[in-house]
Order: C-alpha cells, then sequence, then structure tokens
C-alpha cells in the first residue's frame, strides 16, 4: 500500500475511535449540546440585568388625589409591582428582608406642597445590598416621578419645571437591548472554549494516564497522524455545537442574525483553531487530567468569560484590565461574532478581528504540533 | 542448541535527570525466537525503562537496541514489534471488536489476512462471545487477554509484555501463561517482565536487573543450580515459627528465612553439605532450638534471586514495634475473636456478592483471605471495616458490633488499601501526623507515634519528602505507618503488596510478623501464594461464599489428589477452584 493512503487509513481510524468516545462518552456530550441550552435558556428566562416587576412599597401618609395619582402612575409603568401602606414602620422589615426593593414615602403634605407648586419631598428608600441594582431601581423609580411630574404639569397646562430639553434613546443594532440577542454570541465563545481548551485537553491527558497513550506510540505513528487524529473530530463537535446554539437562538428564540452564514463558519472555525492548539499543548505539556483542566480552565475558560466582553463591558474595564484582554483571543471572537449577529457583515469589524484570531490560532496550532509527542522521552 | 537470535541489547545506559542515578548502565542482552525472556528485579530495577527501550519509545543515551539487526527507533521496525504496557492501554469506551479493528487499522492489516488474524485472535482469547462488550466491563483477566490480543495484531516478531499478570489471580493468570507459552512454541519471541518468581522460573532464559545493572542472563536453572545444599526446611512445632525464622535471620550465614505453612524455609549464603549435621549448623544458639528438624529441600529460583540480590535486610527483623504496649490485644477488649463474621452478605440488585460468608479469627492470628477476582474478597472486607453495610448477617471486630458502634469499631481497627491511599502531596510527616490525628491522637502523643513510626519504618530521611515522590516500596511503608499510628489490636490490609518487589514484600511480611508476635490480629489479602503461606489460616472464596478453610498445609492436603500427591499452595488453589466449578455445572446437568 502507499504510504499516503496507508496514513490516511490510520488517520481515519483515529477519527472514528476519537469519535465513538465522544459518542460514548456522557461528559462531553454534555458539554457539547446540553450546556448550551442551558446557557440558552438561563440567558432567556433566569440572568436578565433588565429589572421587571421590581417590588417596592409605597407609603400614602395621607391619601389625596395627586398621591392617588403617583400610586397609579408607579403601578402603571410596567416596572413595579407596588405594596401600599400608610405608615413606613410596616414596609420597613420587608425592605430589610429584600421583600421589596424600595420604599418610596408619599408625605402628608404632598398634595398642599405640589398645588403650591413648592417642591414636594418625596422620599426614596433603596435597599443597595446589590449596588448595580440599587442604582437601577433608583433610576427608574426617578424616571417614574419625573414622568408623573411632566404629566401632571402638561394636564395643568403649565410648561413642565425642568428644563426642556427632552432625551429621547435610539439603541442601534439591539433596538430592544434585548439580553439574549448581546449574550448569544458570547456564549458561542464560551462553549468553543470549552470543547476546544477543556475537552480535549482532558482526553489527551487520559490517553496518558491511562496508557493508550503508550501503546498508540508503541506502532510508530507519526506525529502529524496523532495530531489529526484528535483535532479533526473535536473541530467538528465544535462547529456542531455552534450550529445548534445559532439556530436555536435565531430561529427559536428570535435572536436577529445579520451577517452571513460562511462567514460565522469562517470565524468560529479560526478560534477553534486557537482552542483546540491550547488543549492540545497544555495537555501535551501536563500529562495529567487534574493539573490539565487546571490549566485550560484559568488559560482559556476563564478568559473567555470574564475578559471577553461578555460580563463585563469591555469598555467599563481600569485600563490595566482593558489592556490584559487584548492578549487572550476571547474579545476578538465575541467582537466579530457581536458584529455578525447585530450589525451585519461589517467588514472594517470582522476582518481585523479575524486576522488577529487567525494569528493566535496559527501560533497555538504550531505550537500543539510541536508539542505532540512520538516517544516518551 | 540455542534458538535463533531476535533482539540485541547492546550496551544500553539510560539517564533520566542527570542528579540522579542511571536508570539503566551498560546493560547488553540477546534476546531468542521460540521462547519466553523473563525480566526480573526489584522496583525501580529499571525492567519497564528497557522495555520501553527495546519497543522504541524511548532513546537510549548510549548503545542501540536492534531487531534483526536494524535499529528499534525506526517507525517501520516497530511495527514488527508487539508492545503492551502495564495499563493494557486498551480504549474503555470501545467494544473489543473495536479496540481490535482500532489496532489493526493502526497496524494497516487490511483484507482477508485481518479477518483471519482477528478471528484467530478472538477464538484464542475466548473473548468470542464478548465482542461486543465494552472493554471498561471486562474483567481482569480478560482485560489483560484482551491487551495481549492488541499487542499481537500485526503479527510481530516480538512480544514485550510489562508485568502482565500484575493484581491477577493466580487462575486468570495460568490461563494468560499458557497462551503466551502457546505463542512461543509457534516462534515468536517473547520478554515478559514481572515480579512473580515462580514465572520467572518458567521461562527459558531471565535477565535480572538491580539498580539499573544486569547482574545475571542465562537459564533460570543455571541460577539455581548454584543453590545445592544451600536451602533447607525447619520444622518448628506450635506458634514459635515466626519467633524462630526472625532470629534465624539474624545469624549471618542466613539469607533468607521465611515462614511455609508449619515450617522455616532457610536459604544459606554458603552451601553446607554435612547433610544432618546441618541442623546444628544451622540450630546453634538458644534452647529454643532442640526440637527442631532440618531437611534439604530442592532450591526454587526465588531462593537464588533473593540471594544474587543480596538476601534479606535482617536490621527489621526483630524487637521491632517495641513501643507497642506488649499483648495489645488482650487489654483492649474482651471475648474470645479479634474478628468474627457470621452470615455476612451483601447484595446489589440481584447480584449477590457476599453469600452468607462466617468465619473467626483468634487474637494475634493472621488470617489470609484468598480468592480470584471478583470473589467477594474487597466487598467481605469493606463490610468487616464498617465501609460498606451488609444487607444481612454480623461482623464484630475487637468485641464490637459493626453496625452498632461504628465508631468503637473503627478505632479498634487500622485499614490499609489496595492504592496505598496517601495523600500525595503532603510530606510524610504531615501523612502521619493527619492519620493519627483522624483517629483522636493529639499533641504529644501524636508526635511521639509519628518519631516512633518514622525509626521503626526508617522514614526519617524521607520526613519531608513528599509522599508521591516516595520509591513505592517507601510508600507503601508509609501506608502501613499510617494505618497504625492509634496502635489499633485489628489491622486489614487489603492486597497491600500488589506490584512490590520480592524483597520488599519479605520486609513488609517481616514486620506483620512482628506486629502479630506483639498480639495484634491482622486480616490481609493476597493473590501471592507466598504471602499465603505466612498465615496462620486461610480461607478461600469463590463466587461469594467461603470454599475452603484452614492452615495452608491443611488446604494443601485437602487439593492432593493421586497424580498430584503434594501440590503447592497455587495448585491446592486452582484445583479446589475447579472442584468447585465442578460441582456447580454437575447438578445442573442432571
Amino acid at each position: 500500500m502507499p504510504i499516503p493512503i496507508r496514513r490516511a487509513k490510520r488517520i481515519w481510524s483515529l477519527m472514528k475511535k476519537e469519535s465513538r468516545q465522544i459518542v460514548r462518552d456522557p461528559s462531553s456530550m454534555m458539554m457539547a449540546f446540553v450546556l448550551p441550552m442551558i446557557l440558552l435558556g438561563l440567558f432567556t428566562y433566569g440572568v436578565s440585568l433588565d429589572l421587571r416587576a421590581i417590588s417596592i412599597g409605597v407609603v400614602v401618609e395621607r391619601m389625596s388625589a395627586e398621591a392617588e395619582s403617583l400610586v397609579a402612575a408607579f403601578r402603571s409603568s410596567g416596572y413595579f409591582r407596588v405594596q401600599l401602606a400608610e405608615d413606613r414602620r410596616g414596609l420597613e422589615p420587608l425592605l430589610v428582608s429584600g421583600q421589596v426593593q424600595a420604599v418610596v414615602v408619599i408625605p402628608a403634605d404632598f398634595a398642599e406642597r405640589a398645588l403650591s407648586r413648592q417642591a414636594s419631598p418625596v422620599q426614596v428608600l433603596v435597599r443597595a445590598a446589590e449596588a448595580n441594582t440599587g442604582e437601577l431601581v433608583l433610576n427608574y423609580i426617578e424616571g417614574t416621578l419625573r414622568h408623573w411630574q411632566q404629566n401632571q404639569a402638561i394636564q395643568e397646562g403649565i410648561s413642565p419645571r425642568l428644563p426642556g430639553v427632552r432625551f429621547e434613546p435610539r439603541i442601534w443594532y439591539n433596538p430592544e437591548a434585548d439580553y439574549l440577542a448581546a449574550m448569544l454570541p458570547g456564549s458561542i465563545a464560551v462553549i468553543m472554549t470549552l470543547i476546544g481548551a477543556m475537552l480535549t485537553s482532558l482526553v489527551v491527558a487520559r490517553e496518558w494516564e491511562r496508557g493508550t497513550m503508550e501503546a498508540l506510540l508503541s506502532m510508530g505513528l507519526s506525529r502529524g497522524e496523532l495530531f489529526l487524529g484528535k483535532f479533526f473530530p473535536y473541530f467538528l463537535l465544535g462547529m456542531l455545537a455552534m450550529e445548534l446554539i445559532s439556530v436555536v437562538g435565531v430561529v427559536f428564540l428570535g435572536v436577529p442574525f445579520r451577517g452571513s452564514w460562511w462567514l460565522l463558519h469562517l470565524v468560529t472555525a479560526v478560534y477553534l483553531g486557537y482552542a483546540l492548539g491550547l488543549g492540545l499543548v497544555v495537555s501535551s505539556v501536563t500529562r495529567s487530567q487534574f493539573v490539565a483542566t487546571q490549566a485550560a480552565l484559568i488559560i482559556g475558560f476563564l478568559p473567555s468569560f470574564l475578559l471577553s466582553g461578555l460580563v463585563f463591558e469591555i469598555q467599563s474595564m481600569p485600563a490595566a484590565i482593558r489592556m490584559l484582554t487584548t492578549i487572550f483571543p476571547p474579545r476578538y471572537f465575541v467582537t466579530a461574532l457581536r458584529t455578525l449577529f447585530l450589525a451585519g457583515d461589517v467588514w472594517e469589524v470582522v476582518l481585523p478581528n479575524t486576522a488577529i484570531l487567525l494569528l493566535f490560532a496559527g501560533v497555538l496550532l504550531g505550537w500543539a504540533i510541536r508539542a505532540t509527542r512520538t516517544s516518551l522521552a | 542448541m540455542s534458538n535463533r537470535t531476535a533482539m540485541t541489547v547492546e550496551e544500553v545506559t539510560k539517564r533520566f535527570r542527570s542528579d540522579r542515578p542511571p536508570a539503566l548502565v551498560g546493560v547488553s542482552a540477546v534476546i531468542r525466537y521460540g521462547q519466553i525472556t523473563g525480566l526480573v528485579g526489584p522496583d525501580g530495577a529499571g525492567k519497564t525503562t528497557l522495555l520501553r527501550l527495546m519497543a522504541g519509545l524511548l532513546p537510549p543515551d548510549q548503545g542501540r537496541i536492534l531487531l534483526e539487526g536494524r535499529d528499534v527507533r525506526d517507525p517501520a521496525v516497530r511495527q514488527e514489534l508487539g508492545y503492551m504496557p502495564q495499563k493494557f492501554g486498551l480504549y474503555e469506551e470501545l467494544t473489543v471488536l473495536e479496540n481490535l479493528h482500532l489496532y489493526a487499522d493502526l497496524r494497516g492489516l487490511s483484507g482477508r489476512p485481518r479477518q483471519a488474524t482477528i478471528g484467530r485472535l478472538l477464538e484464542f482469547s475466548g473473548l468470542g462471545p464478548f465482542g461486543d462488550r465494552l472493554a471498561g466491563r471486562l474483567s481482569g483477566g480478560m482485560k489483560q487477554k484482551l491487551g495481549l490480543a492488541c499487542a499481537l495484531l500485526g503479527n510481530p516478531k516480538v512480544l514485550l509484555l510489562d508485568e502482565p499478570t500484575v493484581g491477577v489471580d493466580p487462575v486468570s493468570r495460568r490461563g494468560l501463561w499458557q497462551m503466551v507459552e502457546g505463542l512461543a512454541a509457534e516462534g515468536l519471541a517473547v520478554v515478559w517482565a514481572t515480579a512473580y518468581l515462580d514465572e520467572a522460573e518458567r521461562c527459558a532464559e531471565v535477565l535480572a536487573l538491580q539498580e539499573g545493572q544486569l547482574l545475571f542472563a542465562g537459564p533460570p536453572g543455571e541460577l539455581t543450580g548454584r543453590m545445592a545444599g544451600k536451602t533447607f526446611l525447619v520444622s518448628v512445632p506450635g506458634d514459635r515459627r515466626r519467633a524462630l525464622a526472625a532470629q534465624l535471620l539474624q545469624r549471618p550465614e542466613v539469607a533468607d528465612a521465611t515462614v511455609q505453612g508449619n515450617r522455616i524455609r532457610v536459604v544459606l549464603r554458603e552451601a553446607m553439605d554435612e547433610g544432618p549435621a546441618t541442623s546444628r549448623e544451622v540450630g546453634e544458639g538458644p534452647a529454643v532450638w532442640e526440637d527442631q528438624s532440618v531437611a534439604p529441600t530442592p532450591p526454587r529460583f526465588e531462593d537464588a534471586l533473593i540471594l544474587l540480590l543480596g538476601g534479606s535486610a535482617k536490621e527489621r527483623a526483630s524487637g521491632a514495634f517495641s513501643f507497642f504496649p506488649q499483648r495489645i490485644a488482650q487489654v483492649d477488649y474482651e471475648g474470645p475473636w479479634a474478628v468474627e463474621a457470621a452470615g455476612l452478605t451483601k447484595k446489589f440488585g440481584s447480584f449477590t456478592a457476599v453469600d452468607r460468608v462466617s468465619f473467626h479469627v483468634s487474637r494475634g492470628e493472621i488470617f489470609g483471605l484468598l480468592g480470584p477476582n471478583g470473589a467477594g474478597k474487597s466487598t467481605t472486607f469493606k463490610m468487616l471495616c464498617g465501609l460498606l453495610p451488609p444487607t444481612a448477617g454480623k461482623a464484630q471486630v475487637a468485641g464490637v458490633d459493626i453496625r452498632r458502634a461504628a465508631a468503637k469499631a473503627r478505632n479498634a481497627m487500622g485499614y490499609m488499601a489496595q492504592k496505598f491511599s496517601l495523600y500525595g502531596n503532603l510530606s510524610v510527616r504531615q501523612n502521619l501526623e493527619f492519620f493519627g490525628g483522624v483517629y483522636g491522637l493529639r499533641r504529644r502523643k501524636l508526635k511521639e507515634m509519628a518519631a516512633h513510626m518514622a525509626e521503626e519504618f526508617q522514614l526519617g530521611p524521607f520526613m519531608e519528602t513528599n509522599a508521591e515522590e516516595l520509591p513505592l516500596g517507601f510508600q507503601q511503608r508509609l501506608a502501613m505507618a499510617c494505618a497504625l499510628m492509634h496502635q489499633p489490636p485489628v489491622l486489614f490490609l487489603d492486597e497491600p503488596t500488589s506490584g512490590v518487589d520480592p524483597l520488599t514484600r519479605r520486609e513488609f511480611w517481616m514486620r506483620i510478623h512482628a506486629l502479630a508476635q506483639r498480639g495484634s490480629t491482622v486480616i490481609v489479602t493476597t493473590h501471592f501464594m507466598d504471602e499465603a503461606e505466612y498465615c496462620d489460616r486461610l480461607a478461600l472464596m469463590h463466587q461469594g461464599r467461603i470454599i475452603a478453610e484452614g492452615a495452608p498445609d491443611q488446604i494443601k492436603a485437602s487439593a492432593a489428589t493421586p497424580s498430584r500427591p503434594a501440590p503447592s499452595l497455587e495448585d491446592a488453589f486452582v484445583e479446589l477452584l475447579e472442584r468447585e466449578a465442578k460441582e456447580l455445572v454437575e447438578p445442573a446437568a442432571r
């Protein structure tokens, strides 16, 4: 048999073996297909930075037409679930225990002051145990108050007390500021990193630990054969997982996709090259499942979560951390993906990011091939 | 008359780290077709390194290894070698057939020869009916056969086996040996590394390594032949044989003294051919010796190897564990038995792993639990130690019911698990203090016991070394020391010597004997039949039940047949299991 054909056959049988192991190992199927669905579910229903139905308490010390209309304004805003009381003492325990996020106190002389056009001091107590949530709740309450004031003024035929500049936000690319649409590209990056770096580093280290690598090496397999036999199955698994997330997100969860599919595949393939390279390097160097996981977690997974712009906005990071994000590939991948999903084939963004990813992939894959061992030395 | 040469090892030296002694020094050897060449030596002697060099997995620093004149570093030459690593090299998620096909692909087998080879190997290994079973679900013995089949797939000229029988019961061990012997008879060259010296004895030639140097190369008979007049059996009545063995070993002319059933096997450094007068020569000394009788006995390869390696360690033979309270057992608990199992049963679903097992162990007794893999030894052990609740039956340790007062019973026992269960990244001292602390030792007492153990087990120089960096023999010592920190009257040892070389095993057993003399009770499982001989009594388990119980000599006697009137313990073991299998089949056939 000519040597190239023999080689191809060997690689093919290594790939077949690897694929069987993937299909039969519940943990790899979990990581590739179940985990993405859990992430999507969480982003869709669970973790959302948009607040809806905030529980607040409203204390009306004395009922009046004005007080009533303000309460109605809170109720109809769509953001609040209002619990009424006549005395703040009744609500304080709820605030302390977190059953309400804020208490709005409408004083007894609210109506008089409002009519006499004096400033009407409405007290707002916000629970800021979670600083971000507290801030948001305060903003929402202020907004509702301002809105009510304007309405009052219009009804009474008086120009609003506030300056006449109206702020009308218009959000581009993600008009509904939909959380899911922003998170989906990031979760693709996370899953690709898990499959590429974590799963791959685990399986190679496992071959060392179980002694199967020793058996393979004793048959004189070449570096290229060993490398390709590992690379392709996990590359395919990664691409399949990406397709699954995208299709479910776009078709069933209504996430927009404005770019082209071939470009999505290309960018993902390049990133997978980097992630697989990383996983193979880590496991060839450590040869132990435990150490390989730790390393892949710190070098691969954490940056894809924390330094990619997925959880924390890169723009609002301290300068030093912002610098740090530039040496980890996930930020370029997430930027490119977000552009493809939300804006379209914006070449000015996609091309440079992909080019940088290509550089990372090239270096890591080259290193991985070099690190692949053909003997036990 | 010697067979054709397959491989030559020429002046091979291999060093892994410049600050450590080399793994192999100037080793030269010849491997021949049509025979099994045994590779023996203590742990760390360089057996695995030599095999890996022969398999072309490592480059030698100096020298070369040739297969029919071609260097094994060439990948094409490697295709003509079959290598089975210590861990078999099987993919557990793949079925038996898928494993075979994978290796066939990688060996470049195709077409009709491939089908023929796989079919032949399936039949030969007896794995035919299990083709679709996942390799991970096979028993230990079957995994080994599959590993062997995979190594044989490319029709190699040389088969390299790295301790293929570690942790395997005598029945499976015999099966594997017969398979390989058959292959050698067909012309294959086989290199077989082993810690079982009875296997080495059956090899055509043996290579004995120590600290990377080749001590001996040649037929085992040649080495055994040097032993004429050096081996004796000493009979001693009563329970004095252990004390006597320890005393004998102290004498300068004695290289080795081990308990073998009711007698002591003595190996002398120099031959003493005065016949019965030897009795006096050996027996000079204390009055205890008067009623002994000494008889010469044919030497075994093991005797020869022990002598070659320098004899057993002497310094630990007597006076050991002097810090243990004398007759600890009688002080600490009441009742006649140290350990008692009554109708002990464990079911996992519909499968009965242990079926109404009953036995008792007296104080100060060494009790051995034998049986093939999967016979229920470990499950019985775990129930006795309170690690697994029995489905039915009662277990008492040191007079305490393990189910009613588990904590109290556990304080009365030490447990040493198969894999030693040490914390690899803690130092020796930290391991000792941790295990002592778990058993309630505090402050001065804890420090004191750790110091005693360090002295007893000669761990002093390693106190600040991490456990995982210790040589295997020292890890085993440390594991035993940890199990003894709280001075338990009962000690459980689950295959404590698996994969450990003969010299280290002897030293280990000397400590066990010393403990028993102090009144501690020891329960042990093992696959080594020479170790079973050290026990006072044995129970042989099969399919969850005890099928034979008694002193080693009684068990041997019960398995005597007209064709084999004086069976070895291993013969007896296999014979009893076969009888049992017949009894199981015959009623069904009727």
